[in-house]
């Protein structure tokens, strides 16, 4: 049965998920537009990018790249359909780190030097942000006593009311996760600071289009993790959820636009220490008392 | 239906310009004029541009590069020679090592003169240079039908 819905969750998601990051993400660009004081392209424009890549001529380096962004694309999809019926946090958070190592896998494969440094950046990012997921990971089972997130609807009170150190870890990762600067290191939305264009130096067209699809997946993946934090036996705290959801992502829009890209080094020891203070301290409340 | 149209990323290469319309070119990106209203996009990446703008002449040592480019974008594509000097070489069109404007290396489709060109040019130009984008893509999808029957 479990099995049944994860099918039919990741069919859904594979439709609705794209549709909404691309909205999510015309929203972000005009937001990020009216900040630096520019108008800002039309809602529908990342829609408009990906169309133009899908028709655009396929030149991969090797043919095996693009089947590693289709795995990316694929893991994805699946990582987001576990989560949004219900399924397990932990198997959706290995889910979605497989995704990452496709994506590095594919970045790797063509040979190329600019290729190789996003490569090198994109693996820093997954060991920056890897140790505060798994923080949050068990935090939702110390919290909730499961790690199904079907549970959460049977509480009295949202975890966050436990987790909330967590919480402020996960907002700190986010940032990484979301490819929002100051660490968006290995692949950045805005290409005047990038060494030719990081881990998608090597990747145009058709193959440009799936990472972009990936992206929007990630997105809502992601968001989809932040607002479980506030969800309990209720049915209105999805609002609460999506309330949140909207303020953490405008959030992440100012920080992006309000900071200057930092060194790998400074992502590493920072997010280790966040996740340390954080995921730490609040797991051993959590265990201890 | 084309949708390159929709959003012309583009990629910068200052060839020997002054400098004069290599800050035109980004100025048009700024706050002032906002080249993403029309979903411009300057990317660092000729694998992701749609089109290529060059800015100065072409001499003995760019020639090579600016090929080097042209070639590594993908089709379908379009060259905005932006300024005189990468029209035709301009007040340097007679420097010993200098060869003339944008099309001794490469197909131009748009020539955008002015010294330096003004933003509004710029615009004019890229959105010329969006219709043989079009036009392009048109043909590209004909003959990728072509080549499948």
């Amino acid at each position: 049965m479990t099995l049944l819905y994860t099918l039919i969750g990741c069919i859904v998601f594979a439709i609705v998920a794209p549709l909404v990051g691309c909205l999510i993400a015309g929203v972000d660009r005009i937001i990020s537009a009216r900040m630096q004081g520019r108008v800002g392209p039309p809602l529908l424009q990342p829609y408009y990018d990906v169309r133009k890549l899908l028709a655009k001529e396929n030149v991969s380096v090797n043919s095996v790249e693009n089947t590693y962004i289709v795995c990316a694309l694929v893991f994805t999809i699946v990582a987001g359909g576990i989560f949004f019926s219900g399924g397990n946090l932990l198997m959706c958070v290995f889910v979605i780190t497989l995704a990452s190592m496709f994506f590095i896998i594919a970045a790797y494969s063509a040979r190329s030097p600019y290729a190789e440094v996003g490569a090198n950046r994109e693996t820093l990012q997954v060991m920056s942000y890897e140790p505060m997921v798994l923080f949050m990971a068990v935090g939702f089972y110390l919290g909730a006593q499961t790690f199904d997130i079907n549970g959460l609807f049977t509480l009295d009170v949202p975890i966050i009311a436990n987790t909330w150190l967590i919480f402020i870890g996960l907002l700190f990762v986010l940032t990484i996760k979301l490819r929002k600067s100051p660490f968006d290191l290995s692949m950045s939305h805005h290409a005047h600071q990038e060494i030719v264009r990081g881990v998608t130096t090597e990747m145009s067209g058709p193959t440009l289009a799936r990472v972009e699809i990936m992206h929007w997946c990630e997105n809502v993946l992601f968001l989809g993790w932040v607002g479980m934090f506030f969800v309990w036996g209720n049915p209105l705290s999805i609002l609460l959820a999506l309330a949140v959801i909207a303020v953490v992502y405008f959030l992440e829009i100012w920080i992006d636009n309000n900071f200057a890209r930092m060194k790998w080094q400074f992502m590493l020891k920072s997010a280790w220490i966040v996740a340390l203070v954080a995921g730490g301290v609040n797991i051993a409340f959590l265990v201890f008392l | 239906m084309a949708f390159a149209s929709k959003s012309p990323w583009v990629i910068h290469y200052d060839g020997s310009s002054c400098n004069g319309c290599d800050i035109e070119v980004l100025a048009t990106l700024c706050p002032g004029f906002d080249g993403e209203r029309f979903g411009v996009i300057n990317t660092g990446n000729p694998k992701h541009a749609d089109i290529f703008l060059v800015t100065g002449s072409i001499n003995e040592q760019n020639i090579e590069v600016v090929r080097q480019i042209y070639d590594q974008m993908v089709e379908p594509k379009v060259v905005v020679a932006c300024g005189i000097c990468a029209c035709t070489g301009g007040i340097f069109h007679d420097c010993y090592n200098v060869l003339g404007g944008v099309d001794k290396a490469i197909p131009v489709d748009v020539y955008a003169p002015g010294c330096a060109v003004r933003p509004e040019a710029l615009i004019d130009a890229i959105v010329k240079g969006i219709a043989v984008l079009d036009e392009k893509s048109a043909a590209l999808e004909k003959k990728k039908k072509e080549g499948v029957a």
